[in-house]
């Protein structure tokens, strides 16, 4: 099994915009393998003819209807906005 | 250097269900910021997502016009970035198991496009960049959560000119399975393009670029001619072509590079757990099948052969499905398809046109179309009469016997009548006269020109020319 090096959850943390010390780096790295470890114990069992897993609920097909009901009051859908202007969330620019 | 040029095509077009994709909030365009969101389409922690059913029929019918292999089992999966305009920080989409794949789309030249997948996603909020010195962008969550269908083509266009023919014919099939609003302007149809260059004689494919921000039939065009140029160049001059994705500028009418390849975002997709599988019964995708419109190619052949219009006629009048019916429903009751088509490709679209009308808003009772068209043969009056009656159906909703009793526009066959002003005509242009007695014909229809304006297109066309020539060959003598 291949291990997952501090710069492989350097990059997983830069992903989700998380920083680290390289203390909390290195305690995350080994917490990581060991619970890849599981997974590779995991692996180990044949799955020959098992179907791959969608989700763990046995449940299929939840849908609704196609019918309006009333959204929020845009007071309410701002309200924790940390900064509101002109009826619409305020954030730094980010253009592509 | 000689070069293939290989594009493929990614087309997104906003569902026009009367909710978003995993909530109850309206899709309803236009409406001010922020009015038309939920907890669910906000982001909002604990909120749970539930599939609007509607959505799934919706892409299974482009699925099957596109003759797509429908999914037996599929699911939503997570496809996670950071970008203000998605609050959720992920957008949720369908990764492996599309609910459509291995469909095409025919060409008229015959060739086939395949489609590799359909898939069901939500659609993000919209930005609003400041343009002044403070820099901020604002959040508008209306749109979020809008279902999209993306389709995504195999890289078989070879041309823009294909690329767009094949994008007016994927906008005609869904604006006819009535799935879509599919506006480019409004955004509700979108599209980008995968592109690049291959030596004629190399089998392998050349280095892709994407396109975004093609806005219009014309923007698409040009961003793949632009393209082709430029990394012909590229690679005329030895030097390779970058993999990266580049927006087409619209005022400087360049494509401008914004993101290279090597900074490819990851996505981390994995199966949505707020959302479970979708496993369809076949009699339910039966059923679907079923209840499928004919589509624009076969109805444009059949109005060629049923009502034997020209090409251009039929590809014209089947562009937009209300107005194929709209044909269909004048010729029910009066049958003169040439004459229906003449009017409905000069009048109508030219008054739909001038009142910023849909197809789907035809103000004219294709009855009261059919008994105008039906006046005109029997002689009551000439078309170009014919044509101020419509402007006024149109205008007014009146029948056109009405308005022809209105305006006294009845057509002049009364000979005496004509007569009087055929001669007023002959004193008035002597030169005409002169002109046709020397030999030139023509100068007939000047004369007739004349009393059409003076009897303000009222006389009987045939008796006209009749009485006139009668009168001018007197002169002869
Ligand atoms: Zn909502």
């Amino acid at each position: 099994m291949r291990r997952v090096s501090e710069e492989d959850v350097k990059y997983v943390a830069g992903l989700a915009r998380l920083n680290f010390s390289a203390d909390e780096l290195r305690t995350l790295t080994g917490e990581l393998n060991r619970i890849l470890q599981y997974f590779a114990k995991l692996n180990q069992v044949d799955t020959t003819g098992a179907p791959p897993t969608a989700h763990v609920l046995k449940v299929k097909n939840r849908f609704r209807e196609d019918t309006v009901e009333p959204s929020l009051p845009r007071e309410e859908a701002l309200k924790n906005a940390s900064t509101v202007k002109d009826g619409s969330f305020q954030v730094p620019q980010i253009m592509e | 250097m000689r070069f293939d040029t290989v594009i493929g095509l990614e087309v997104h077009a906003e569902l026009a269900t009367a909710t978003k994709i995993f909530c109850a909030c309206t899709t309803k365009f236009g409406g001010a910021p922020n009015t038309q969101t939920c907890p669910v389409c906000l982001g909002l922690p604990g909120a749970l997502p539930v599939l609007n059913k509607r959505a799934v029929e919706f892409c299974i019918r482009a699925g099957l016009a596109l003759r797509c292999e429908i999914a037996k089992f599929s699911k939503m999966d997570r496809k996670n970035f950071f970008y203000p305009d998605m609050p959720k920080a992920y957008q949720i989409s369908q990764y492996d198991l599309p609910l459509c794949r291995d469909g095409f789309l025919t060409l008229d030249c015959g060739k086939k496009i395949r489609i590799n997948r359909i898939h069901l996603e939500e659609d993000a909020g919209k930005l609003t960049h400041s343009t002044g010195t403070e820099r901020y962008s604002l959040v508008d969550y209306n749109r979020a959560g809008v279902p999209l269908i993306e389709i995504v083509s195999g890289p078989d266009l070879s041309t823009p000119a294909e690329a767009v023919e094949y994008l007016e014919k994927l906008q005609r099939i869904l604006e006819y399975l009535e799935i879509s609003d599919c506006k480019m302007a409004e955004g509700s149809l979108r599209c980008d393009a995968n592109i690049s260059l291959k030596p004629i004689d190399r089998e392998e494919l050349g280095t892709k670029t994407e396109l975004k921000n093609l806005n219009s039939f014309k923007a698409l065009s040009r961003a793949l001619d632009y393209e082709i140029k430029r990394q012909s160049e590229l690679l005329a001059a030895g030097q390779a072509v970058r993999a990266e994705t580049r927006k087409w500028d619209e005022a400087k009418q360049q494509t401008l590079s914004i993101r290279s390849k090597e900074e490819t975002q990851d996505y981390r997709y994995f199966p949505e757990p707020d959302l479970v599988p979708i496993e369809l019964d076949p009699a339910y995708i039966a059923g679907i099948a079923k209840s499928l419109p004919e589509l624009p190619d076969e109805k444009k052949q059949r109005f060629m052969a049923d009502y034997g219009l020209p090409e251009y006629d039929a590809d014209l009048i089947t562009s937009a499905k209300r107005l194929a019916e709209f044909f269909e429903a004048v010729n029910a009751w009066y049958f003169n398809p040439k004459a229906a088509s003449n009017f409905i490709m000069g009048e109508l679209l030219r008054l739909l046109g001038e009142e910023q009308l849909k197809s789907a808003e035809i103000p004219v009772n294709p009855a009261s179309f059919g008994d105008l068209l039906k006046l005109i043969d029997e002689g009551e009056i000439s078309v170009s009469v014919g044509k101020q009656v419509f402007a006024q159906m149109f205008r007014t909703g009146a029948a056109p016997e009405e308005i022809i009793k209105a305006e006294g526009f009845k057509q002049i066959s009364d000979e005496t009548q004509l007569l009087a002003v055929i001669n007023k005509a002959i004193k008035d242009h002597p030169q005409s006269v002169q002109d046709y007695l020397g030999g030139k014909e023509k100068a007939a229809g000047f004369l007739v020109g004349q009393i059409m304006r003076e009897t303000k297109g009222q006389a009987n066309p045939k008796l006209l020319k009749d009485l006139l020539h009668r009168e001018l060959e007197k002169l002869k003598e």
